[in-house]
């Protein structure tokens, strides 16, 4: 059982402070994925986790055990680098081996782990290579060949798919996925792609400037974003935030109203401001949507630029003099200029408290 | 009309002139010269052809030999101590995180001095009466004796030793310096995970790293101490009784104090052998070395 626990965990440079206080539970064999932007502390998290990086307050603990004053060679860790970090004097197979043989176990054990490794990655063929004859792609298996070798407690795996083209990305996170699915080890993955986080994760924590701002399924985050960062943040093409005001039972975008939804009607005061944000999901003409039913309201909007994406296209419009997005279904041609009817799926919508970001009617 | 020499003839023809006059002439000329019994005090003997007599009389040599071994010997020493006291000084410095450009520069120091000082300042130091070395072991009591750093042959040649690695043992501290910066980091944390001693990743991840490194020191190093001869000349001399004679101490007393330049000449040719010897065998291992590490040969 290994369960990764992270309490108050403090990181500070000098007198900056990078990482302030995570507190973070991961269950045993949970795919946890910390996305955030750059510099937001997701990466130093993870090699504090590995013990690569000091922790300078707080605790870190391993399957029950502290580890804060553990070197990484004791936490029982494998660590898959952005980098690969291939050891490039070796061929693959000592890579693959590396670890085993510097913890001196025999020989058989190490030809049978290795190979069990390339079989399950399919480097079979690639075993007396050198790193620097192999593709980005195969270095990232060999890299990932490494963490397997070992029967690490927990796996931690940096930005490994970041350096590589978007096919072999696609392709790799779904060898992850089925990685983690037959390992059944804990996993802690850093990314700055929410597709990734969207995709792999049991669990997504989603960081920025050190801190947490939200964590939860896929689904929680995409669904229920606790305040506006967290809705921009997650989700393609981002969600739609227009700032409006409260006036009687609609909200004002200037020139336009639309009715209070009714997940949030009573909680809002006349004359508040707000940020109202929809996605494009829940943007559609008329005819197009996914569900015409439901809690709706109609807005006429010319279209200015579409994005055909073959199943669908994005159409782009310009509501109270911001650029909004709206998607069509079973898409049809349209012109530039041309004038639309769009449904707006008000049950779908958010509202945000324009003063501290945060969402209003969810807790 | 007059034919003209080809273009690509003319351009090139002041390096052809200055080429043949600084390496091509002198190079066949000192040739010629060890097929003679050249003496300079006696310049008619330049047309006297002996054929190989130099080169047979080198052969038999016995203090030629011993030189020779000598030198090897010499050589072997300065080398791996420089070695082991540059990569020291290497693996120190590159964990100072403050300062560490002015130590670097404080690091050169020795660089910066001609061997004639160097040598000189040793000789001070080593002498026997009035020497540093002597005036602390007696003051705190290890000996009452005057140790004769520079006459006993064993101690002599470990004094021109210790000079030599004090003024150069900088050149492998900052070729393997430059190695540890260019070293991805990468792979050394990976090694930290995987399971390795901090002495374990230097054996196994850092120093195969550094090996084109250190063999580049070892190449520029070996050619260097083969033609070994400033310090030794001011320290020793080649003395006492030629029990620190290296190579081009023998040669140039043999040229310029026996006058015999054409035996001299033939000396130099043999024992250019041994740094084209030595050149080679680092030059493989620098190949080997960096293909092991995935850099092109």
């Amino acid at each position: 059982m290994t369960e990764v626990s992270l309490r108050n965990v403090i990181k500070r440079y000098g007198t900056q402070q990078a990482v302030h206080g995570i507190d973070l539970e991961i269950e045993n064999g949970e795919f946890v994925v910390l996305v955030g932007p750059s510099g937001c502390g997701k990466s130093t998290t993870l090699r504090m986790i590995a013990g690569l990086e000091a922790i300078s307050d707080g605790e870190v603990s391993i399957g029950g055990r502290v580890v804060n004053d553990l070197p990484p060679r004791e936490r029982n860790i494998s660590m898959v680098f952005q980098n690969y970090a291939l050891y490039p004097h070796m061929t693959v197979r000592e890579n693959l081996g590396f670890s085993l043989t510097i913890a001196k176990r025999p020989e058989d054990e190490i030809v049978r782990a290795v190979d069990e490794a390339a079989g399950i990655l399919g480097l079979d063929e690639l075993m007396d290579r050198k790193p620097a004859a192999l593709s980005g792609g195969q270095r990232q298996r060999v890299a990932m060949g490494r963490a397997i070798v070992r029967h690490p407690d927990v796996f931690l795996f940096d930005e490994p798919l970041s350096n590589l083209d978007a096919k072999l990305r696609s392709q790799m996170r779904v060898e992850i996925k089925k990685l983690h699915q037959k390992v059944d080890s804990t996993i802690i993955y850093v990314t700055h792609d929410q597709v990734e986080a969207m995709t792999l994760a049991d669990r997504i924590v989603l960081m920025r400037d050190g801190r947490i701002e939200q964590v939860g399924t896929p689904l929680q985050l995409f669904e229920q974003p606790v305040n506006i960062f967290v809705a921009g943040f997650i989700g393609s093409p981002p969600m739609n935030q227009l700032a409006g005001t409260v006036e009687g039972d609609a909200i004002s975008l200037g020139e336009v109203y639309v009715p209070i939804p009714s997940s949030v009607r009573g909680q809002l005061s006349n004359g508040q401001k707000v940020i109202f944000g929809f996605r494009a999901d829940n943007l559609t003409p008329v005819g197009h949507g996914l569900r015409e039913k439901g809690e709706t309201t109609q807005l006429d909007l010319r279209v200015h630029l579409t994005e055909p994406l073959g199943t669908e296209t994005l159409l782009f419009a310009t509501l109270a003099g911001a650029e909004i997005q709206g998607k069509m279904l079973n898409p049809r041609p349209v012109a530039p200029g041309e004038d639309l009817t769009f449904n707006l799926m008000l049950d779908r919508c958010h509202v945000f408290d324009a003063a501290t970001g945060n969402a209003i009617g969810r807790t | 009309m007059r034919r003209r020499l080809p273009e690509w003839f003319v351009l090139l023809l002041p390096a052809f002139i200055v080429i043949a006059a600084v390496v091509l002439i002198p190079l066949i000329f000192s040739l010629y010269s060890s097929f003679t019994p050249y003496k300079l005090t006696r310049p008619s003997t330049l047309w006297r052809w002996v054929g190989t007599y130099n080169y047979q009389k080198i052969l038999t040599d016995a203090n030629f030999w011993a030189a020779f071994g000598r030198t090897v010997l010499f050589l072997t020493i300065v080398l791996n101590v420089e070695l082991l006291l540059g990569l020291g000084i290497a693996l120190m410095v590159n964990r100072v995180t403050w300062g560490q450009r002015t130590l670097r520069t404080i690091l050169m120091f020795p660089m910066m001095f001609s061997p004639i000082l160097v040598g000189f300042q040793f000789k001070f130091i080593f002498n026997d009466n009035v020497g540093l070395v002597n005036n602390v072991l007696q003051s705190l009591g290890i000996t009452d004796m005057a140790l004769p750093w520079l006459v006993d042959g064993r101690l002599a040649m470990f004094s021109i030793v210790f000079a030599e690695v004090w003024m150069s043992t900088s050149v492998f501290a900052i070729l393997i310096l430059a190695g540890l910066f260019a070293m991805p980091r990468d792979p050394l944390e990976a090694a930290e995970v995987d399971g390795c001693t901090p002495w374990q990743t230097f054996r196994h991840i850092t120093l195969p790293f550094l090996m084109p490194f250190i063999y580049i020191a070892m190449t520029i190093r070996s050619l260097d101490v083969a033609r070994a001869y400033d310090i030794v000349q001011i320290m020793t001399g080649g003395g006492p009784a030629r029990r620190t004679e290296l190579l081009w101490t023998l040669m140039s007393r043999t040229g310029y104090v026996d006058a015999r330049m054409g035996l001299a000449n033939a000396m130099g040719y043999v024992s250019i052998i041994l740094s084209i010897l030595f050149t080679i065998y680092f030059f493989r291992k620098l190949s080997a070395a960096r293909a092991e590490i995935g850099l092109e040969g």
